[in-house]
């Protein structure tokens, strides 16, 4: 259906960013090559090659994680706590005043539309590192304690979906609380880490406190398992969380892990309605689904069923759907090929299967990962659809009758890190709530996120929480703590 | 003197609320330190080991969802009904770990005042461990701190009642339900500790008190898939290795242990607490 | 309760005045039963709404939409004057401008009406004869609405009289807020009435309505009612026209044609002064009603001082540099 109002091309520039042809690791304050073979990064909305990008061997690991060892006893370590927090205040504005140009790569890198990476990913980063930089001198308020000490150098690995945003979730926390940081980012979305090493360098940060060693699953692995690393940080999916927690087992390591999510988004037939709908699109569309606490279970009370599907549909039918890059753009590329077959094979399993289909109409561009918003009914909550993680743009609709089948199907999952909830009465919501098994519950609103406020799951969504006061337990030990 | 002969005690398991007889039929003997024999012990079995998380799961709705008041009223009425029996514990601990009289009633005496400790902690918790967010944007946000689940408890070898307790309470002043794997060789207390919680208003379920072997139940409960934490402290390092490897299959939280089995008279903080609660983050927008 | 949003309950059957649209037939048996249905209406989310409205408010509009918004705002525009000091000689200018509201350039549209006070629709009307631009009068005590309904239906004639094609009402706000509904049902029935083939834009005052529950309910009350338009405000208070408050008007009429098959037009008023306050009505028009509603017969700017801020905005696309004030007219 062609609108009397079509909105001509609105495409952010690029010309912000200058991307290197090839990037090395940044291990102890400068850029130095890697042993591994390189790999190429490329932009998921074209294909288009956009720089190569080193591999961090076991060896290269090795020499930023002695990097990271000798900041964390000569310099980091050392330092007046309130001048941490100076160091990461400075992060913070840097990455505001330079926001354009990380929001540019990462939707080139990423895939995902820059009115998000623009309004979302980077403001957040910032606020992640503003919100930390205050606790660096006061974390014996911290509820750990008189005093609590930093564990050392921190290995952490994060996905793909928000490879800034994740960043910040990471390095911000484990700098504040005095630790240094060996890094790998996903394979697919290596560029704004390596930007932000140039703002580590503007901040003038001392050498290796920061290193970012890119590569791919053996880089992390080298990361995970090197012996003189005291903690471990994992963002990503549940399998691989599984051998990250098997091969840490038996170490003194400390292990944190924000691993997949099937979400419920409960919707009760006296909800804010049209609220609601937002709130489901915002819920599973937002990042093209690649969030794993994404709402991907939409479950309807059955008087309202009807009426929510086809204010859904027609909802969905005015997302923007292409060029990540245009200001206009509601929903981005797939980030990898590899992703797009995967949640192909398992919107194929739906239909199989016997749930029903529903995309709406419109072209998708010819080159690039792709995948229309899609919305699934007739779920039975025996369904793959119903059950595994897609992290992608698919929707399954189930429907209930009472607040206990609610609950009941909603917790009905071997995941527990978020679930929504829409009502207009208010004890509902908090009973609700309180019986929900998953570390984050969204009451008429959903996917929204701040540095106070702690993140984390429940079953195999994981353990440790990340942001608040709750989050520095991960990076800190106490005198009650072994 | 008198010379009537003494009704022994039958140790059993407790299992559900009841105190029933492994299912697999076995005993073991159990002795004291001088090697003199004190009591057949139920040997639980794997399936015992499954029973008990059936068990720890159905009663875990209740216990969880109890007020802290309430939770922290029954913890409490635990160390009541201990302290009764103490004179019956001190003989127990004595025998079973070979220590004077004196010592063992100090080992009870500290094992019911950890009770006390713990009952307190119930209704502090969401105040120390929770928040509210003051999130940049028009949103109430708070977090609180909740029960991960059903805990797999592998007690302490050494300290029969006192590592038991320091183990178990604060799983369930957290809201837990518990599958505990008691001492192997020192096993009795545990048994009349069971006792103890069954008259003590704590309901049927809440804990399960398996005597036998932590290698052998060890595994099952690490690797079973509807329990969502283990307490590693009567793991000796390389089962507890391995017990650590298998509970990665399910995300499970783990509570490592020292090498050496602690000094269970030290205050133990929250170092006990923390890794069997979830903290749940709330968002709510604010407008009229 | 939410059986009003129910895609299946449309009703082929459009509604005259005093008869009230299929599904809806009963809901005004009783001041109780009105109450219990404009109630039952789904709420709405303020914190939710208002977020909807800011990401829309972000659309970049530019180049050939930007031109064709513009021209389309234009023709939206109900230029307004609504002061004690307004005269015949305020009013012909006012028309004038309304007719080619850039002399420099015969390709601009006009306005589609111009707004005055009833006593002079006659000298809007004989200025705007044969250019198809229609004269709106506001009546009804306009802008509090505190008279005796006598005196506002007497209002509302007089307007007509004088040649308005179009009626703009206020409610009773007062009523609304004590919950008469029916009163003020009735109060509309009877001045939809009174207009006889004059449209009738019925304002809400959401300003002094101040929920958004509120503005549903009343978007409700008044298309039940027989209103051709729901319009915001009067201009006379603020906040006037908001976003959430024109997006959760234009989800009253999408649901409200859904259920009933009849379209009613929405009007925006007070507060809309630049060409980027259209621009983003218009991205809110077409997302949350699409394009049925992009044309002045559906949708109208209350307004003065937007049609210059358009007409800069539309000089700087034509020429490619910047304007400035003395490049349109004085008002």
């Amino acid at each position: 259906m062609t609108s009397l109002f079509e909105y001509a091309p609105a495409p952010e520039s690029r010309s912000i960013v200058d991307i290197r042809p090839s990037y090395g690791l940044f291990v102890d304050g400068e850029f130095v090559d890697g042993t591994g073979t390189p790999l190429k990064t490329v932009n998921p909305a074209t294909e288009e090659v956009l720089s190569e990008v080193a591999t961090g061997s076991e060896e290269d690991v090795d020499r930023a994680v002695r990097a990271a060892r000798r900041a964390f006893v000569k310099t980091w370590g050392p330092m007046r706590p309130a001048d941490r927090g100076k160091y990461l205040f400075r992060i913070a504005r840097l990455l505001q005043e330079r926001a354009r140009e990380f929001a540019v790569l990462e939707t080139l890198d990423n895939g995902k539309p820059i009115r998000e990476s623009r309004d979302v990913d980077v403001p957040l980063a910032a606020a992640h590192f503003f919100y930390h930089a205050g606790w660096a001198d006061k974390l014996e308020h911290a509820g750990l304690g008189p005093a609590p000490r930093p564990l050392g150098v921190a290995g952490q690995v994060i996905p793909w979906n928000f490879p800034l945003l994740m960043l910040a979730w990471k390095v911000a926390p484990a700098l504040a609380t005095g630790n240094t940081v060996v890094l790998k980012p996903a394979e697919t979305t290596p560029l704004t880490a390596l930007l932000f090493a140039e703002i580590c360098q503007q901040a003038d940060l001392p050498p290796g406190v920061v290193n970012i060693v890119t590569g791919a699953g053996e880089t992390g692995r080298a990361v995970i398992s090197h012996p003189d690393v005291d903690k471990v940080a994992f963002t990503g999916s549940t399998e691989v969380g599984r051998s990250i927690a098997r091969a840490v087992a038996g170490t003194e390591k400390r292990l944190t892990l924000e691993l997949g999510g099937k979400a419920a988004n409960i919707v009760f037939d006296d909800a804010p309605i049209d609220q609601a709908v937002e709130g489901i699109v915002r819920g599973i569309f937002f990042n093209q689904g690649h969030v794993c606490c994404a709402g991907s279970r939409l479950l309807v009370q059955e008087s309202v069923h009807d009426e929510v599907v086809a204010s859904l549909q027609r909802r969905i039918g005015t997302l923007r759907v292409g060029d990540p890059m245009d200001k206009n753009t509601d929903l981005g590329a797939i980030n990898s090929a590899e992703q797009l077959a995967r949640i192909r094979e398992l919107a194929a399993f739906g239909e199989t299967e016997g749930a029903t289909c529903w995309q709406p109409e419109g072209e998708l561009p010819d080159r690039g990962f792709w995948f229309k918003p899609t919305v699934f009914t007739d779920v039975s909550p025996a369904h793959r659809i119903a059950r595994d993680e897609v992290f992608g743009p698919v929707l399954s609709v189930m429907t209930f009758r009472t607040p206990d089948e609610a609950v009941a199907k909603a917790n009905n999952t071997t995941y527990g890190l978020s679930a929504g909830i829409w009502s207009e009465k208010g004890s509902r919501i908090l009973k609700v709530t309180d019986q929900l098994r998953a570390g984050v519950v969204w009451a008429n609103t959903f996917n929204e996120f701040d540095p106070t406020s702690p993140f984390g799951g429940y079953k195999q969504s994981g353990y440790g929480r990340e942001g608040g006061r709750q989050g520095l337990a991960a990076y800190l030990s106490s005198g009650d703590q072994k | 003197m008198s010379d009537r002969l003494a009704v022994r005690k039958t140790y059993k398991l407790y299992l559900g609320g009841a105190f029933p007889r492994s299912e697999s039929g076995r005993t073991y003997e159990v002795h004291d330190t001088r090697g003199h024999f004190l009591a057949n012990a139920a040997w639980a079995s794997r399936k015992d080991g499954r029973d008990a998380v059936v068990a720890a799961r159905s009663a875990f709705g209740k216990w969880s969802g109890a007020t802290a008041y309430n939770r922290g009223q029954v913890l409490y009425r635990v160390a009541e009904v201990m302290e009764g029996r103490a004179a019956q514990f001190t003989e127990e601990v004595a025998a079973g770990e070979g220590l004077s009289t004196a010592k063992a009633r100090a080992a009870v005496d500290a094992a019911i005042d950890r009770w006390v400790w713990y009952a307190g902690w119930t209704d502090k918790l969401a105040a120390v461990l929770g928040s509210t967010n003051p999130v940049a944007g028009p949103y109430f946000g708070f977090s609180v701190p909740e029960p991960t689940g059903v805990v797999a408890v592998l007690a302490p070898q050494r300290s029969s009642l006192l590592g038991l307790v320091s183990v178990l309470a604060p799983v369930l002043a957290a809201g837990n339900t518990a599958v505990v794997v008691t001492s192997k060789e020192r096993p009795l207390p545990a048994i009349t500790l069971g006792e103890v919680l069954a008259t003590s208003d704590v309901p049927g379920g809440v804990v399960n008190l398996l005597t036998g072997d932590a290698a052998e139940i060890g595994p099952w409960l690490a690797e079973h898939a509807d329990v969502d934490a283990i307490d590693l402290a009567g793991a000796p390092a390389p089962l507890a290795m391995e017990l650590e490897r298998s509970a990665a299959g399910t995300i499970k939280r783990v509570l490592r242990t020292p090498a050496e089995e602690p000094d269970w008279t030290a205050d133990p903080g929250l170092s006990r607490l923390r890794p069997f609660l979830e903290t749940k983050s709330v968002w709510h927008p604010i407008g009229v | 309760m939410t059986h009003v949003l129910d895609p299946n309950a449309l009703a082929d059957t459009s509604s005259g005045t005093g008869t009230l649209p299929d599904p809806f037939a009963d809901v005004t048996r009783s001041n109780d039963a009105f109450r219990a249905f404009l109630h039952g209406l789904p709420g709405v989310d303020q914190v939710g709404a208002e977020a909807r409205a800011k990401v829309l408010g972000t659309r970049s509009i530019k180049t050939t939409a930007k031109a064709w918004a513009i021209d389309t705002a234009i023709s939206m525009v109900d230029l307004t004057t609504l002061e004690g000091s307004d005269t015949p000689g305020k009013v012909r200018a006012l028309a004038a401008k309304a007719r080619r509201p850039d002399p420099t350039d015969p390709s601009c549209p006009a306005v589609a009406a111009v707004c005055v006070y009833g006593d002079l629709a006659g000298v809007a009307q004989e200025a705007l004869a044969g250019t198809g631009i229609n004269v709106a009068a506001v009546a009804t005590a306009f802008p509090s609405g505190r008279a005796s309904r006598e005196v506002k239906l007497a209002d509302v004639r007089d307007a007509v009289a004088n040649g308005a094609d179009e009626i703009d009402m206020v409610i009773d706000r007062g009523a609304f807020l004590t919950g008469r509904y029916l009163d003020v049902f009735e109060e509309i029935v009877a001045v939809k009435e009174a207009c006889g083939s004059a449209h009738l834009k019925v304002i809400l005052e959401t300003g002094e309505l101040v929920t958004l529950d509120a503005v549903r309910r009343a978007s409700w009350l008044a298309m039940l009612a027989g209103g051709d338009f729901i319009k915001t405000s009067t201009g006379k208070v603020s906040p006037a026209a908001t976003l959430p408050v024109c997006l959760v008007m234009l989800e009253a009429v999408r649901d409200f044609r859904t259920a009933t098959g009849r379209q009613v037009g929405v009007k925006p008023a007070g507060g809309i002064r630049t060409t980027k306050d259209a621009v983003k009505h218009l991205v809110l028009i077409n997302e949350t009603v699409g394009s049925d509603w992009l044309s002045p017969d559906w949708f109208r700017f209350g307004a003065s001082s937007l049609l210059n801020d358009l007409l800069l905005q539309r000089q700087k696309l034509r020429t490619g540099h910047y304007s400035g004030p003395d490049h349109v007219s004085v008002d």
